[in-house]
Formats: C-alpha cells, structure tokens, sequence
C-alpha cells in the first residue's frame, strides 16, 4: 500500500520541487539586482515567441532528451551514469568518423549510419566502465568520471592532431560532405512566402529523438529485457534468483544508456555544426541528470523534462544578451534541480507523506520500499 | 636534465600538489565517515571564489580565506543535509553542489565586479607572500642541498606548510585519537556505533565540516597563493582529481600525500613539455599527460594492482532501527 497516491508521486514531487528551484534562482535574479518577472518574461519570449526562437528551445531539447534518456535506462538498472558527457563526446567522433570517411548518396542513410556509428562509439565508452562495475565492483560513478575526462584527452588529441584538416589552425576536422548535411526544421516546415524557424539548429534528428523515447519506453515496459533491468534495479538479490545475470544486465544497460547518450551527436554534431569542434557537448551530459530525474526516469517526463531545460537553455542566452545577468545563471538553476529532486527528494516527500496520511484515516499502512533514485 | 630543472619542476609539483592534497584529505575524512564526496571540485571553487572575492575587498587574505572556509562549509552544510538528515543520494548532492558553485560563483563574480566573471587581480596583502624559511641565504650556497633547501623545501606560501602538516595530523586524528576510531567505525558499521550510544548523525556532520574546512583551504590556495585570483572554473577537475587521488591511496594519509605528489608531478611536466622531450628523447602528448591521473585511477580502481576497497558504509544512509 502505497503513502499517497500516484498522482502525487509522479506530477506534485517533481513540480513541488521546481517551484523551489525556481523560487531560489529568483531570489539569486533579485540580489543581483534584476527583477525576476521580466527577467521570466523575457526568458518565456525569447525561447517560446518565434519560430526561430522555439527552434533553439527544440535544438536544446533534442540533445537533453538523448543524455536524459541515457541516465534514465540506467537509473532503472539502479546504475548511476555521470558518463553522458563522455559518451556524447565519443559520439561525436563516431558522427564525425562516419561523415567524414564514407560517401552517403543521401542524408537520410547517412542519419541511419550517422545514429549507429554515434551510438556504437557511446555504447563502447560505456563498456569498459560497466564491464569493471559488472566484473571487479568498481563504482560505475567514479569510473565513468574518470572516463569523461580521458574522453575529453582523448578528442583534445584528435582535434589538435589526426582529424584536424593540413593548413587549418582550429582544432576541429573539416566540414562535412554536402550529402551528410540534415535538413532543418527550416527546410522541412518554410514554405514559399514564409519563412518558419529561420536560421535556427532544430533539424530531423528531433524526430529521432522523439522516437529513442518510444523506443526506451517500450523497451522498459514491454519487453523482457526491460522487465529483467527493472528487476535488477528493485532488487539484485532477487534477480539473481530469478535467474537474471547480472554481469548481463548491468553491461546491457550501461551500453543502451551510452548508446542513447552518443546519439546526441546526430543533433549536434552531424545536424548544427556539420563538423566535430572541442568541446561540442557543452554540458548536455550532465543536464541529462536533472532532466531524468526531473522526469522520474520515465521517457514521457524525461520528454517535457528536456523541453523544459531547452527552454532554461535558450531562454538563459536570451537573458545574457539582453540583461546583465549571465549564462551560468542557467547552470545554478540546473544545480538546483539536481539538488531537489534527487539529492533532498526526502525533504519534499517526508511533508507530503504526512500531509496525504493524515487526509486518509485508513487503517496504518506497511512501509512502501524506496522507490529508486 | 639538469639539476636546477629538475628543482624547478619539482617546485611547481610540490605547488600544484597542495590544492590536490587538501581537497583529497577533506573527501579522506568524509568518506571514511561513510559520506561519499564527489563535491570536493563546487567547495574549492566557491572557496576560491570567495577568498578572492573578500581578500579583493578587504585586502586582507586571511579575512579572505575565512570567508572562502565559510563558502565550503555552506556547501558541506547542504551536503550533509541532503545526505544525512534527509537520508538522500550522496552522489547526485555532490553532482549538485559542483554545479551550484560552478554557475553561482560566475553569476556573484559579474554582479559584484562586472568583470566577465572575475574577480580583480591580487596583490600585496590580499594574497598569501612566500615564507623563507630560516638561513636560507647561509644555506643556498653548499652544494646540492643548499639548492634543495632554497629553492624546493623553502619559499613556498603558508597554505604550502599547512597542507603538508595536514598529512600526519590527519593520520594522528583518524587512527591515535578517540575521535578518529570513532569516525573510521562510522564509516565501515554505522549500526555498531550506534550501539555504542555514540550519534551517527553527529559524527558524520562532523566529518563533513572538516571536509568542508580543508576543501576551503584547497580553494584559498588556488585564488590566493597558486594564482592571484579567481577566473571562471579556475579548479579545472582538481576536485574530481584529488577524488583520483583518494582512491589511489586507498583511503589512507601517507598514500595520499604520495599520490597527490604523484599527479602533481604529472601537471607540473605537463607545463613543460621541452624538459620531457629532452629527458626521454621523444614527445609525449600533453593530453596523455592529462588523462594519466584518471587512466592509473581507473587501473587502480580495476582492482588490477592492489584492489581499492571503500569504506563499507561508504554512500549509504544511515537509519536507525525503531
């Protein structure tokens, strides 16, 4: 029997949490002598009042949507993976690898190789880290840590070395081929007398994307595997009776979630920048985090979770062009979604734990297990 | 090499060693208590951040570096609230608090200085002066060791001394002193010393505080003695390499003052690839410089040279039985 009902758990925690997020961050706007209600005005016009401007909000929400999904298949195996950002990363050599050495006659096969060398370069960035977890019980967290900073060593090589074209000074390779090239939102949606999304990122892999949250979801809740990963994450001791490896399991999922993690590099690598540049995540590894939390974990919440965050992303430009307040604003707004609805997830429920006990006078209920982080 | 290089090199390693060093005893006393801390890198920025800040205003680095140990014990503060009362993740309240300082500190540093998220140059009083050590000028001129002792030993900033005391204080604290027992057991059988009539609760907050007072102190250094002043994310992975660190000493004193001199080394070379290419006779990449630390950290973590074993109670929380 459960504390509170459903309802609760899945829409009132989570936004409960943001309005606290969200009081703080406009309380930080205040003491650096903004006024939060313009600065939230502006924010809302500048990611939600064009077409161009909703196509950042998108571009933004594809890459969140990827590294949220990564860190949402894992946390249901009850596996923390900090290693989007490396992943991604890694991803982007994989895009760019596969861009750049095979001639694609069309852009839509080239998407298709583009996600499978993307995900394959994740996934096998996971590998190692989810082998030692699985084999010699090293914590997966400090291992795929470790992994993003040797990620960024090694593209930092790359970039500077093998990859980068003879005469250029930048480190990033050369521009794609014309073939490999996605069509944005601009080509897909703008007809002859207007213009929609004009200049904006947002491109095909959206779709992808939105597919990857079908995908996770079916995998999650229909299929075996996603049973014996949900398992797993409940409880190890009884998945192991239940005649689940967990060696397989654990491999599994860090290699779906790397792989879902890598795929971001269709939207930002192969879709906007057409080339492989350092530093080309910016940090997307790492809202994927809050975004699944925020998002429980499930595809759906981890959609509007992304949404959101694009709208964070964008909006936060937005502000450090017109106002004085800068882009890190963004970064401690993020910090603060982390904190709420992961870390002191405790000190919301505890209340309403209460609150939703003593509305219903039914006999005491049995301690409902943890649901998992 | 010559002789003078290689003193020179291994002055920048004992330099670059100290932030390493401090930050990996602050997570040594926390997660021997049974807190896991990937939040050493958010409490040595906001350290750095405030120190510099206040040592700017006030001119005076040690009002300064007060208040950057009370950035850190804030920070500590809300890990231990997440972690302790509120029985929360450990992991994601440190992925929490490194992100807060990372953007809070930029967001302060524009509206307090206006300098693109800076704060001003230091100088005079406002950063820690290097202290020579006495009969330095006696000494400098005997062969070999006078060299030694002026240019390696002597010379450094307080902060310097400080972290290198810090190494057998430490060891003294956790393994001669009441205290000490009682914080290891904390963090391998929290239900034992419960037992005991000791408070869990207690302990562990105590823990997180000295963390919070050592990553502090990691923090000043970095903004008042290593450089003059803060810069946008000046602690560039330090915090999760004093984490390397750690693990690589396998949670013990002595060791992680080796391993901290160690990948202090491996920056210190890093900053001077003409030395490592006149000593070995060909190149080696910077970056493979600056993965090492993770790459031994994960060897090492992959139980392939001596298995790193955590403390036991190591990330849980602790509930007591009612």
């Amino acid at each position: 029997m459960q504390k509170m009902p459903q309802w609760a758990d899945v829409v009132l925690i989570p936004l409960i949490s943001l309005l606290l997020a969200a009081l703080l961050s406009a309380l930080v706007i205040l003491a650096i002598g903004e006024n939060p209600w313009s600065a939230l005005k502006l924010m809302v016009d500048g990611s939600m009042g064009s077409t161009y401007a909703w196509g950042y909000t998108l571009y933004y929400a594809t890459n969140f949507i990827f590294t949220g999904l990564a860190v949402a298949i894992a946390i249901h195996a009850r596996l923390f993976n900090i290693g989007g950002e490396g992943q991604a990363m890694l991803g982007g050599l994989g895009v760019a690898l596969i861009a750049l050495y095979i001639p694609w006659p069309h852009w839509s096969i080239a998407l298709l190789g583009g996600a499978v060398g993307a995900a394959l370069f994740g996934a096998a960035w996971a590998l190692i880290p989810a082998w030692l977890q699985a084999k010699r019980g090293s914590h997966i967290v400090i291992t795929t840590i470790m992994f993003n900073f040797i990620a960024a060593a090694l593209l930092n090589y790359l970039l500077i070395g093998a990859l980068k074209p003879s005469g250029s000074m930048e480190p990033a390779t050369g521009r794609f081929p014309e073939a490999t090239h996605l069509p944005t939102f601009q080509d897909m949606f703008s007809t002859a007398e207007t213009a929609l999304f004009r200049g904006a990122p947002v491109n095909v892999s959206f779709f992808v994307a939105l597919l990857a949250c079908v995908a996770v979801w079916a995998l999650i809740w229909r299929t075996r595997l996603g049973y014996e990963i949900r398992a797993f994450g409940q409880s190890e001791s009884a998945a192991k009776y239940a005649g689940i490896s967990p060696t397989r399991i654990i491999v599994v999922t860090m290699l779906i979630s790397g792989g879902l993690a890598g795929m971001m590099a269709i939207n930002n690598v192969m879709g906007e920048a057409e080339r492989l540049v350092l530093n080309a995540v910016e940090g997307a590894g790492f809202i994927g985090i809050a975004v699944a939390l925020m998002g429980r974990s499930h595809p759906f919440g981890v959609l509007l979770a992304a949404l959101l965050f694009g709208f964070l992303y964008q909006g936060g430009a937005e502000l450090a062009l017109w106002t004085s307040i800068p882009r890190e604003l963004i970064v401690v707004i993020q910090a603060l979604v982390i904190l709420f609805t992961g870390a002191l997830d405790n000190m919301v429920r505890m209340p309403l734990e209460a609150m939703f006990l003593r509305l219903r006078p039914a006999p005491k209920p049995a301690r409902k297990t943890e649901p998992a982080e | 090499m010559d002789f003078l290089t290689l003193l020179q090199v291994l002055d920048t390693t004992i330099r670059l060693a100290t932030p390493l060093l401090l930050a990996c005893l602050a997570g040594l006393f926390s997660e021997r208590a049974g807190i896991f801390d990937i939040g050493l890198e958010g409490k040595m920025l906001a350290s750095a951040f405030l120190t510099a800040a206040v040592a700017a205003v006030t001119g005076s680095v040690l009002i300064g570096t007060l208040a950057g140990i009370g950035a850190a014990l804030m920070l500590s503060g809300i890990h231990g609230l997440a972690s302790i009362t509120f029985r929360g993740n450990q992991l994601i309240s440190g992925v929490a608090i490194n992100f807060l300082a990372a953007g809070i500190t930029v967001v302060i540093a524009q509206s307090w200085f206006g300098q693109g998220g800076r704060t001003p140059q230091l100088s005079g009083n406002a950063r820690f002066e290097s202290i020579d050590l006495p009969f330095v000028s006696e000494i400098r001129d005997i062969p070999v060791l006078g060299p030694i002792y002026a240019e390696l030993i002597s010379g450094h900033t307080l902060l310097v001394y400080v972290g290198l005391l810090m190494v057998p204080l430490t060891w003294w604290v956790l393994f001669r002193t009441r205290f000490g027992l009682r914080l290891r057991a904390v963090g391998e059988n929290p239900a034992a010393v419960d037992t005991a009539g000791i408070s869990v609760v207690g302990l562990r907050f105590a823990a997180v505080a000295i963390c919070g007072l050592l990553t502090g102190l990691a923090g000043a250094y970095l903004s008042t003695g290593l450089q003059a002043g803060f810069v946008k994310d000046m602690t560039a992975g330090r915090g999760y390499i004093a984490l390397a660190a750690l693990i690589f000493a396998k949670w013990r004193p002595w060791y992680a003052l080796g391993a901290c001199l160690l990948f202090g080394f491996l920056q210190a070379i890093a900053l001077r690839p003409d030395v490592i290419e006149g000593t070995l006779g060909f190149e080696v990449g910077v970056q493979l410089l600056d993965a090492l630390p993770y790459i031994l950290t994960v060897v090492i973590l992959a139980g392939f040279v001596g298995r790193a074993i955590p403390p036991r109670a190591g990330g849980e929380p602790y509930v007591k039985e009612r």
